[in-house]
């Protein structure tokens, strides 16, 4: 009990449900269309649409560039279904600075492009396919995430 | 694309947006609170999907000759080489910088967190810059 608080301080129940909830969402595009849905693709994918260099143009980009503007649209209507329903309504909003968020933003899009996958593309797909390529991604981007934070916190305060 | 099609790979996406909104992924806050130990629901999370995921991909071939609006079932080949540990490694420093990863950033819009467009405008210029220099 003790440790389950001090593990989960905020209870651990939701984070279990979201957690199948998204596995859910991934196994159902798998179920109907046989498609692996990672997040990160869609970033460069939706590029092609204006960017008219060798890389964008490639049939991975374009020929997946339509179902994962769906896929990506579908995302913010489960989260939307979500705030309406379950929340008390009030938008929710973050502390983190907008500079933050812009910078770690670019380092995310880089990244994930440039290392083929993100926490879903690698974390749940990756894994959930038994890749041990992912298994490293994973190991990879979590030690960094944990340096960088700690010493983001530590310099914060 | 087919209508059916269409609104599988949106259901599809749906539920993935709602497990991210449920299980509070689409606030930083949260995420950084795991990355710096206080709180380890994102493990709880990431389990939860695999799982399910893992369950999905292991038994869905073998148990349907192919998807149900047709096609084939897709593997997604990952490689381990150079660009597979630097990328990785800065994927690492922007998420523990922002505690924003793609998904959130595009399923916190759905919550109405438009400050998250910042990190939303972030990743897809990193992945504009990405696509840039590299080779085709």
């Amino acid at each position: 009990m003790d440790a389950t608080l001090s593990l989960f301080p905020l209870g651990w129940q939701h984070y279990l449900l979201g957690g199948l909830f998204i596995g859910a969402g991934v196994a159902l595009l798998y179920l109907f269309t046989g498609l692996v849905g990672g997040m990160s693709t869609v970033f460069s994918s939706t590029w092609s649409f204006v960017v008219q260099r060798p890389f964008f143009q490639q049939a991975r980009f374009t020929d997946s560039r339509g179902w994962r503007l769906v896929y990506a649209a579908g995302l913010v209507l489960g989260a939307l279904v979500w705030w309406l329903v379950f929340s008390d309504g009030t938008p929710l909003t973050t502390g983190v600075p907008a500079w933050m968020l812009l910078l770690g933003g670019f380092f995310v899009g880089y990244g994930a492009r440039l290392g083929n996958g993100c926490t879903s593309g690698h974390g749940i797909c990756g894994l959930g396919s038994l890749q041990w390529p992912s298994l490293l991604a994973v190991l990879t981007f979590m030690a960094t995430a944990f340096i960088t934070a700690n010493l983001v916190a530590w310099g914060l305060a | 694309m087919s209508p059916m099609k269409f609104l599988a790979v949106l259901a599809g996406g749906a539920l993935f947006g709602f497990g991210l909104a449920l299980s509070t992924m689409v606030r930083p806050e949260v995420v950084l609170s795991f990355l710096r130990f206080q709180d380890f629901g994102l493990m709880l999370v990431m389990g939860g999907a695999v799982a399910v995921t893992l369950l999905a991909y292991l038994l869905l071939p073998r148990l349907l000759g192919q998807p149900l609006l047709g096609g084939y079932f897709h593997q997604h080949v990952a490689h381990w080489n150079r660009d597979t540990l630097q990328g990785s490694a800065l994927f690492g420093v922007g998420w523990g910088l922002c505690g924003v990863c793609p998904g959130p950033a595009i399923a916190g819009l759905g919550t109405g967190n438009w400050t998250l467009l910042w990190a939303l405008v972030g990743i897809a210029l990193g992945a504009l810059v990405q696509g840039w220099r590299a080779k085709a």
